[in-house]
């Protein structure tokens, strides 16, 4: 079940399956209930589906009361949590995919084997009828045919001489019996198919094999019934039965493989939902005791008390209230190292509690889990097109069609334009046409492609949100990258507080907690990153403070406020020059600050200057390695920050990046950016995405990093569980290579069957001598969509550099 | 060229020009359905090599229940993909499987098995 938009204004849908309904009374009292319950304006119970179709106004509804109301009148409803959902789609995916597997294996052995016979039994009617000319030079151009000719009969003969002594009448008839034994059996299905296609005025891979073997079927139906038809038209009565056994064998052992392979496409997002553990333990009171009980995920409400014990799976989202563990986020984050967990800290459903113990209150449930979030994108990213599809897409609505009027064609020409025993070439060659031409290579050569490489990104804790994200990364030529959050830590503490000389003109002599005090005061009112480490700076020098009275921010340059009767201002040496504050006294020290890439700011109060606080924000780890690894890889790499040039370039040298674009207001990312589009680079901005969204969004693919538990970040394109900058040339490694596995795919599809429908044509029996039998043309066939499927596997094998 | 070659000649283009006709031009027999405009937006499909209806007229920005009753197993409509809605969903063999959608714009929005072999078109009015 898939939910992909809902009515505009006050009004949402919800499909909530309801069990125990047995009679189209029980439907009636369900559906009376739910069009009574309050906030509801439409209910649809529906018996044979099971489930309940409610309209309902959001900010007076719940999900949950309409779950309540349907269980008032005695009958069990459950929310399908998504991941549930997306586990159930899997698993009946997966179980269509097996029981196809094991019905095609069945038919393989046995029409396989048939066809072993069937060519045994038609060695000793080749040799019988070599004598004639006219078969000789139709049988013997074919590499296999001459092959089996020369190497299989002599082998038959000697193994088994009696076959060359029955009735060549009998053998044919034997061989129609086993024919029509397999077709009917094993190759059915290709029949029926082809016929229900055909009546809606459709065509299919069916449709090629169905009218293939059937006309040599019927055919050789004919030289076997009235051979005379044949022989009085000076034409042997040859019988293709052993070819028609061999293809569907061969057919039918390509769809094995493929259903096989298909199946392993979506292995990493089968591995994901099964992360999700069943159970989990609570804390709940029972007459008047607290007992640890275990209970099924489903029955989790918001507010539980989850108790974990070592080693054991988080069940779901929750915020720790006692204990502490190491959890090992790896197969959601793709961190490989445990991240310590304290009260206080989120933990995440699905990741594997480490050595120690811990109790946590369980805060988002079903569809609004990380995990589930996770799910519901990759799920979305799997089912997307890349826009280099659309090719494929145009050529195989048409491609069957197309291949029946070349088999018409090539017939026609072969009548009219050869010599003897045309009209038999012609045909062979007709027939080769329909069963070498492989429509499914094409369809499956990006949409595989597309499952591997996102099922492979979220195990490294990149998401992907589709196809066309994936072909635009590829592309990508430079990276900008933003500061805070994405160089650096993001976590900015105070390292310096340097008080003006006090001869600063008579005005009154502030201490070090005075001007932290009142600083901390105007900027608690300050959303802003620095402001923050400042305020927090101040609480852990002890400093206690009240909240300004009046508060004023400046985006990008500074804040003012009144605190304790004085006017407080805190910004650029520009910012309170332009307040007649003379910042002279202070911009050496200003100066040598930012040289080691800390963020000076400039405090006055009153009027007069007071002090300089520096800010820092140390460079992640990884940064520098990472940047160095995405200029190898060609990228150019340019960082944008709103720190002044000074402090920007000392970041950039310190994390090895050589274009800096400094003092960038929020607004100007978005202009920085569309001029570097502007000079034709395809750009992959990275931020934070809670600050950056327009500039991800105006960039050509938006990357969201650390994104941690806030997966769902609507502005990217790719969303990093890491906050690792690696994890962008990780993501844009694999971007890369999925591109290339797409084009080969669509080049070895596209080609396959511009040259291979051609030879099989014979365009080549003029210069060559070279004409194609209608066994080596399916197992061309058989081989061509395996092999696309097997290309896009070896994805699964990308390691990140 | 004797009259057999020609007979045979034209015989191949006359052939080649049917069978054209009957898969592009021939209307698909599967016909129109107009989704209910009183009820739920509700409509069946049936998915048996090919999709019954084929072209579902609906009123343009209201929700649509789409039921694919898929009564086959060939795997050739396995999946349904809707591309303007970014669908793409498997639907389990003999089940009926629901896509709700609302086609905000009028339009033709067309829907296609996994391998874009199999065509039905949503017409928002």
């Amino acid at each position: 079940m898939s939910s992909a938009s809902v009515a505009g204004g006050r009004s949402e849908k919800i499909q909530i399956p309801v069990s125990g309904m047995t009679c189209a009374a029980c439907q009636a009292r369900v559906q009376r209930a739910l069009e009574r319950a309050p906030g509801v304006t439409g209910a649809s119970v529906n018996l044979m589906l099971n489930s309940a179709a409610v309209t309902y106004d959001p900010d007076v509804a719940s999900p949950q009361t309409l779950v309540e109301t349907i269980r008032t009148t005695g009958y069990d409803a459950r929310l399908a949590p998504a991941e549930q959902t997306a586990f159930e789609e899997q698993e009946s995916r997966d179980r269509a995919h097996a029981e196809e597997f094991v019905d095609l294996r069945r038919k393989v052995i046995v029409s396989g084997a048939a066809g072993v016979l069937a060519m045994v039994l038609s060695m000793p009617l080749m040799s019988s009828s070599s004598a004639s000319v006219a078969h000789e030079t139709h049988m013997s151009r074919d590499p296999f045919m001459t092959w089996s000719m020369q190497h299989l009969s002599p082998a038959v003969r000697a193994v088994a001489p009696w076959l060359y002594e029955i009735d060549p009448t009998i053998i044919t008839w034997l061989l129609l019996a086993i024919t029509t034994a397999v077709m009917l059996w094993a190759g059915r299905h290709f029949y029926t198919r082809a016929w229900t296609a055909f009546r809606h005025h459709a065509a299919d891979m069916n449709t090629l094999i169905a009218i293939g073997t059937g006309a040599a079927f019927l055919y050789s139906l004919v030289a076997t019934v009235v051979p005379d038809f044949f022989t009085s038209r000076g034409v042997p009565p040859d019988v293709y039965y052993e070819a028609i056994v061999i293809i569907i064998a061969l057919i039918l052992t390509g769809n094995m493989l493929e259903a096989r392979a298909k199946g392993r496409t979506s292995s990493a997002l089968r591995a994901l939902v099964k992360l999700q553990p069943e159970t989990a333990r609570v804390l709940r009171e029972s007459g008047g005791t607290s007992a640890e009980l275990d209970i099924a995920v489903t029955e989790l409400v918001q507010g539980d008390v989850v108790v974990m014990r070592p080693g054991e799976r988080v069940p779901v989202d929750g915020e720790i209230i006692s204990g502490e563990s190491g959890v090992d986020e790896s197969l959601l984050t793709g961190e490989s190292l445990p991240v310590r967990k304290q009260p206080g800290d989120r933990v995440i459903g699905g990741t594997i509690n480490g050595i120690g113990a811990f109790r946590y209150r369980a805060t988002t449930l079903g569809s609004d889990s990380v995990l589930a979030h996770i799910v519901r994108l990759m799920r979305d990213a799997q089912g997307s097109r890349a826009p280099i599809q659309a090719l494929a897409d145009r050529v195989s609505s048409v491609f069957v069609p197309v291949v029946m009027s070349i088999a018409i064609a090539t017939f026609v020409a072969w009548f009219i334009l050869a010599g003897d025993g045309a009209a038999i070439r012609g045909f062979g060659a007709a027939v080769s046409v329909l069963i070498i031409a492989c429509p499914c290579a094409m369809g499956l050569a990006v949409p595989t492609a597309v499952m591997v490489a996102t099922g492979k990104g979220a195990e490294f804790g990149i998401l992907i949100k589709g196809g066309e994200a994936l072909q635009r990364a590829g592309d990508v030529t430079t990276v900008v990258l933003d500061k805070t959050g994405t160089v650096t830590e993001g976590n900015p503490t105070v390292t310096d507080l340097v008080l003006a000389p006090p001869s600063a003109g008579g005005s009154p002599v502030w201490t070090s907690a005075d001007i932290l005090r009142l600083v901390a005061a105007v900027e608690m009112s300050s959303e802003h990153p620095l402001a923050d480490a400042i305020v927090r700076y101040a609480r852990e020098q002890g400093v206690s403070t009240n909240a300004a009275t009046s508060f004023e921010s400046h985006v990008g340059r500074g804040a003012s406020g009144v605190s304790d009767g004085h006017t407080v201002r805190i910004g650029t040496s520009q910012y309170l020059e332009e307040a007649a504050v003379s910042t002279e006294l202070l911009r050496d020290a200003a100066v040598d600050l930012a040289s080691l890439g800390k963020t000076a700011m400039f405090v006055a109060i009153g009027d007069a200057l007071a002090a300089v606080i520096a800010v820092a924000d140390p460079i992640r780890p990884t940064s520098r390695e990472a940047i160095a690894r995405m200029r190898s890889m060609g990228l150019t790499v340019v960082m944008l920050t709103g720190d002044n040039q000074a402090t920007a370039d000392a970041i950039a040298s310190q994390a090895g990046i050589d274009r800096v674009v400094a003092g960038v207001l929020p607004a100007g990312k978005v202009a920085e950016i569309e001029r570097l589009q502007a000079a034709h680079a395809v750009v992959a901005m990275v931020g934070d995405g809670v600050n950056d969204a327009p500039a991800l969004a105006q960039a050509d693919i938006g990357i969201a990093i650390g994104a941690g538990s806030d997966v769902a970040v609507e502005a990217s394109d790719i969303t990093l569980m890491r906050g690792d900058l690696s994890a962008v040339a990780d993501a844009i490694q694999l971007s890369r290579r999925t591109m290339r596995t797409m084009k080969q795919n669509l080049f070895w599809a596209f080609v396959y069957n511009v040259i291979g429908i051609p030879i099989a044509a014979g365009v080549l029996f003029p210069a060559l001598g070279l004409l194609l039998s209608p066994i080596l043309a399916s197992a061309a066939m058989a081989f061509s969509s395996v092999s696309v499927v097997a290309n896009s596997l070896r994805l699964r094998r990308f390691r990140a550099a | 060229m004797g009259a057999t070659e020609w007979g045979v000649l034209l015989l191949g283009i006359a052939a080649i020009a049917g069978l054209n006709w009957y898969f592009f031009v021939a209307p698909a027999r599967g016909g129109v359905t107009v989704a209910d405009d009183e009820g739920s937006g509700k409509v069946v499909i049936a998915v048996k090599g090919g999709y019954d209806p084929s072209l579902i007229r609906v009123k343009a920005g209201r929700p649509l229940q789409l039921v694919f009753d898929r009564q086959e197993n060939n795997s050739c409509s396995e999946e349904i993909v809707i591309p303007d809605f970014g669908i793409r969903t498997f639907l389990p063999a003999f089940k009926q499987t629901t896509i709700e959608l609302t086609p905000k714009a009028p339009g033709r929005y067309p829907f296609t098995c996994g391998m874009s072999m199999l065509h039905g078109t949503i017409v928002a009015e």
